[in-house]
C-alpha cells in the first residue's frame, strides 16, 4: 500500500476484495462525466441505437443493450446517465448511484463497472472515479481520446496510473475503435477471478469536490500525466465561428443553409419517391379483383400511407443536419450565442438545446429538459418545447406550400419563395414560443436562480458511423409510426368514408359517416376557409400532425370527383389561398401530437400541464388560423 | 512590487490568467462549478466573450466552460502578474 499519501486523514483503505471464485457476470456498467465519448463507445460494443451528443446531458435516459460487437451476448451493457460526481445533487447522479448498488427498480446489480474517461484533462475526470471506486465493483478505466494526447503533446502513463488506481486502466479510442481488445479480455478475468479487479488503494472518505479534486491532482502528479496543449483547431475555429460579428452572421447563415437545402433537395427526392410508390400501388392493384378489397387497400390504405412516406426524404435530410451539428460540437457555440436572446425571453441558454431538438421531435427534447436545474425553468421550457417546428409538421407544410406557392426566385436567385415561406413558418413558431416564455416569465417565473453554465467541448469530425445509426433510428421511428398509427387511422377514415353500406353498395363520400361528421363541424371551421374534409384531417391528427396528410390522400382518393388527381391538385381545386395557409398557421400553433401529451404527463406526473399546454396551443392555433383567412381573402 | 490583485472573474479581461481564490455562491451551484474545476487554487484563463458579450468562456483543466456573467461576478479570481483587470 502506498505510503507517501500526506492527507492520511481524509483517506480510506479500499476494503479487500472478497475471496475469489467464479462469478457468472450478466450486467455491466458504462459510466463517466459528459463529454467523454461514452456514447460512441456504447454503440460500438452494442452496435444499438443511440444518440452522441457533444453537450452535457443528453443521455438523460438509461439504455441498454446486449455486448453484441465484441461477442458476448450474454452480457447487458447499462449506459448511465453522463455525471461529474455520484453525490445526489442532479437527478443523474441519483439514477447512476442507484443503479451501481442495484438500488434501481428493474434493473439487475451491474457485475462490474467500465469507467470512460477523456485523456485529454484527467485532473478533472479522475474526481468522478473516487467515487466510483468506492462502490467496490471491479472496475476497468478507460481512457479515452488517447490518440488526441499523443498527437497534442501530452503523455499518459497507463501502467503507473493503474498502480494508483488499484484498477486495470487501457488507452483506447472510442471513435476510431482502437484499444478496444481490453474490454473482452478484462470481462473474461473478472468473470473468471472476483479479485482481479481491484487492489487495495486509498481514496478520500469525505466525497466532497475539493477532496476528489485534491486526491484527483495527487494521482495525476505521481503518475507523471502531462496534460496536452489547448486543441489548436478548435481555438482557431471558435476565433471565427465565436467572433462578434461573424459568429452571430454565421449562426443564421447555418439554420438558413439548413432549411434551404431541405427544400432544394428534399423535394425532388420526395417527388420522385412518391412517384415510384404510385406506380407500384398501380401495378399491384392490377393484379387485385376489382371489387371492395382494391378499394380498400388502393384508394384507402395506400393512398394513405403513400402520402406520408413521401416525406421521408426530408426528414431524414433534416435530421441528417441536426446530426451534424450536434456531432461536431457546434450546437454548443450556438447555445453560447442564443443565450444573450434566451435570456431575454427568461430562459437561459441551456434550454436552446432541448427546444433545438424541438425542431426535430418535441418528444426527445421535453425528456432533455431534465439538464435544467431549476423547476420552473423547466417547466417553462416544457410548455415552449411543441411550438418549434417539429418535423412532423413538414409533411403537411410541403404539401399546402408545393401546391400554393409558386416557385419564385427572390434576391437574385438566392432564395426560393417557397423556402422562404417554409422559413417563415419556423419563424412563427419561434415567435410563438417567444411570446409564450416571456408570458410565463412575467407570471409565475420569478427569482429564477439556475446559472448558466456550459462546456464547450472541442471539435470533433461527425463520424458516418454515428449519423447512420442516427438516420436509421429515425428512418425506422418513422416507418413505424407510417405502419402502424398511421396505417390504423388511415383504415378507420377509409372505413368511415364508405360506410354505411347499402344495399350492397358502399356510401358516397358525403353520405358517409365521415361525411356527416364533417358537415356537422364545418360551420366551426368554415370562417378558417377549411372545409369539411379538412375538417376531418385536422381532427384525425389529434392523434400525430402527420396524419392529416394520410387522411387527406385518402378522403381524396375515395371521391370519385378527385379519385384521379395528385393531391396537390385536388387540394389546389379545393381550397382558397387563405383557407390553405390558414390552415399551415393552424398547425403552427396547434398541439395535435398524443405523444407529446404523454411525455409532458409523464415528466410533470400530473395531467394539469398537458391539459393547460392543449387548449392553450388549440385556441391560439383557431384564432391564428382565423385571422389569416380573414386577412388573406380580403388582401387576394 | 505589484500587489497581489483579486477581481471578480466577470471583470478580468479577455486573455489574463490567474489562480481562483473563492466562489460565493449557493451551495447546489458551487458544488456544480466545483466539479467542472472552479475550486479555489485552480488556475484560469479568460478565453473569449460570446458575441454578445456575455456569457464568457473561461478555460481551466483544459476545458472550456461558458459563464454568465451574474454567475461570474461571485467567483473570485487572484490574478497573475502583468495581467490587468
Amino acid at each position: 500500500m502506498s505510503c507517501h499519501v500526506p492527507v492520511q486523514d481524509v483517506l480510506e483503505v479500499f476494503p479487500p476484495p472478497p475471496p475469489g471464485g467464479k462469478v457468472k457476470l450478466r450486467t455491466v456498467a458504462l459510466i463517466g462525466p459528459p463529454n467523454c465519448g461514452k456514447s460512441t463507445l456504447f454503440n460500438r460494443l452494442t452496435g444499438m441505437r443511440q444518440k452522441v451528443a457533444n453537450y452535457p446531458g443528453v443521455t438523460v435516459e438509461h439504455h441498454s443493450g446486449k455486448m453484441k460487437s465484441i461477442g458476448r451476448n450474454d452480457l447487458t451493457l447499462i449506459d448511465l446517465p453522463g455525471i461529474y460526481s455520484l453525490s445526489t445533487y442532479s437527478e443523474d447522479a441519483r439514477v447512476a448511484v442507484d443503479v451501481l448498488t442495484g438500488k434501481m427498480p428493474g434493473v439487475p446489480k451491474p457485475d462490474c463497472v467500465l469507467l470512460v474517461l477523456d485523456a485529454t484533462h484527467m485532473n478533472r475526470q479522475l474526481m468522478l472515479a473516487a467515487p466510483v471506486f468506492s462502490i467496490g465493483l471491479p472496475t476497468l478505466v478507460l481512457l479515452n481520446m488517447g490518440d488526441q494526447v499523443a498527437a497534442r503533446g501530452g503523455s499518459i502513463d497507463t501502467l503507473a496510473l493503474a498502480k494508483e488506481l488499484g484498477h486495470p486502466v487501457a488507452l483506447i479510442s472510442a471513435a476510431q475503435g482502437t484499444g478496444l481488445d481490453v474490454i473482452p479480455d478484462f470481462l473474461m478475468r473478472t468473470g473468471e477471478k472476483r479479485d482481479e479487479g481491484s487492489r487495495p488503494v486509498q481514496l478520500p472518505i469525505l466525497q466532497s469536490a475539493a477532496s476528489c479534486r485534491t486526491w484527483a491532482t495527487q494521482v495525476t502528479a505521481r503518475s507523471k500525466y502531462q496534460a496536452p496543449s489547448a486543441p489548436i483547431w478548435t481555438r482557431r475555429l471558435d476565433s471565427v465561428l465565436l467572433h462578434r460579428m461573424w459568429g452571430p452572421v454565421i449562426f443564421l447563415a447555418v439554420v438558413f443553409a439548413v432549411f434551404q437545402v431541405v427544400f432544394t433537395i428534399g423535394q425532388p427526392l420526395s417527388e420522385g419517391l412518391g412517384d415510384v410508390l404510385t406506380r407500384l400501388g398501380a401495378f399491384v392493384a392490377q393484379a387485385l379483383p376489382d371489387n371492395w378489397m382494391r378499394a380498400l387497400l388502393r384508394d384507402g390504405l395506400w393512398n394513405g400511407v403513400q402520402s406520408v412516406l413521401v416525406f421521408l426524404p426530408q426528414i431524414l435530410l433534416l435530421f441528417l443536419f441536426i446530426g451534424v451539428l450536434e456531432d461536431s460540437g457546434y450546437l454548443a457555440r450556438a447555445a453560447l450565442i442564443a443565450d444573450r436572446l434566451m435570456r431575454v425571453i427568461g430562459l437561459n441558454g441551456k434550454a436552446f438545446i432541448p427546444l433545438l431538438s424541438a425542431y426535430a421531435c418535441a418528444v426527445p427534447a421535453i425528456m432533455a429538459t431534465r439538464t435544467i436545474e431549476n423547476k420552473r425553468e423547466r417547466l417553462a421550457t416544457i410548455l415552449v418545447a411543441p411550438f418549434m417546428t417539429c418535423s412532423a409538421r413538414l409533411p403537411i407544410y410541403t404539401l399546402i406550400i408545393a401546391a400554393f406557392i409558386p416557385n419564385h426566385a427572390l434576391l437574385g436567385g438566392f432564395i426560393g419563395l417557397r423556402a422562404t415561406v417554409m422559413l417563415g413558418l419556423y419563424g412563427l413558431g419561434f415567435l410563438a414560443a417567444l411570446v409564450t416564455a416571456k408570458l410565463l416569465n412575467s407570471r409565475v417565473m420569478k427569482a429564477s436562480t439556475a446559472p448558466f453554465i456550459l462546456e464547450l467541448p472541442q471539435y470533433r469530425w461527425p463520424t458516418v458511423r454515428s449519423l447512420t445509426l442516427r438516420l436509421y433510428d429515425r428512418g425506422k421511428l418513422f416507418l413505424k409510426k407510417a405502419g402502424t398509427v398511421i396505417l390504423a387511422v388511415t383504415f378507420l377514415v377509409w372505413l368511415f368514408s364508405v360506410l354505411p353500406v347499402h344495399g350492397g353498395q358502399f356510401s358516397a363520400l358525403t353520405d358517409s359517416v365521415i361525411g356527416h361528421l364533417g358537415h356537422f363541424i364545418e360551420p366551426v371551421i368554415r370562417p378558417l376557409g377549411f372545409n369539411w374534409k379538412i375538417g376531418i384531417g385536422l381532427l384525425s391528427s389529434i392523434v400525430a400532425r402527420e396524419v392529416i396528410v394520410g387522411t387527406l390522400g385518402t378522403l381524396y382518393g375515395v371521391d370519385p370527383a378527385t379519385h384521379a388527381q395528385s393531391l396537390q391538385a385536388a387540394l389546389r381545386h379545393d381550397m382558397t389561398l387563405g383557407g390553405a395557409i390558414a390552415l399551415v398557421v393552424f398547425f403552427a400553433f396547434a398541439m395535435q401530437c398524443t405523444s407529446t401529451l404523454a411525455v409532458v404527463r409523464r415528466e410533470t406526473n400530473s395531467w394539469k400541464l398537458p391539459a393547460l399546454q392543449f387548449t392553450y396551443m388549440t385556441v391560439v392555433a383557431y384564432v391564428a388560423a382565423l385571422v389569416t383567412n380573414q386577412v388573406i381573402s380580403r388582401l387576394f | 512590487m505589484q500587489a497581489i490583485e483579486i477581481t471578480a472573474l466577470s471583470d478580468a479581461r479577455v486573455g489574463s490568467t490567474g489562480v481562483l481564490d473563492s466562489i460565493d455562491l449557493p451551495d447546489e451551484v458551487s458544488h456544480y462549478l466545483a466539479h467542472l474545476g472552479f475550486l479555489p487554487g485552480a488556475s484560469v484563463e479568460v478565453l473569449r466573450r460570446a458575441p454578445a458579450g456575455d456569457p464568457t468562456v473561461y478555460r481551466l483543466d483544459g476545458v472550456e466552460v461558458g459563464l454568465r456573467n451574474e454567475t461570474a461576478q461571485h467567483i473570485y479570481l487572484k490574478l497573475s502578474m502583468g495581467a490587468g483587470a
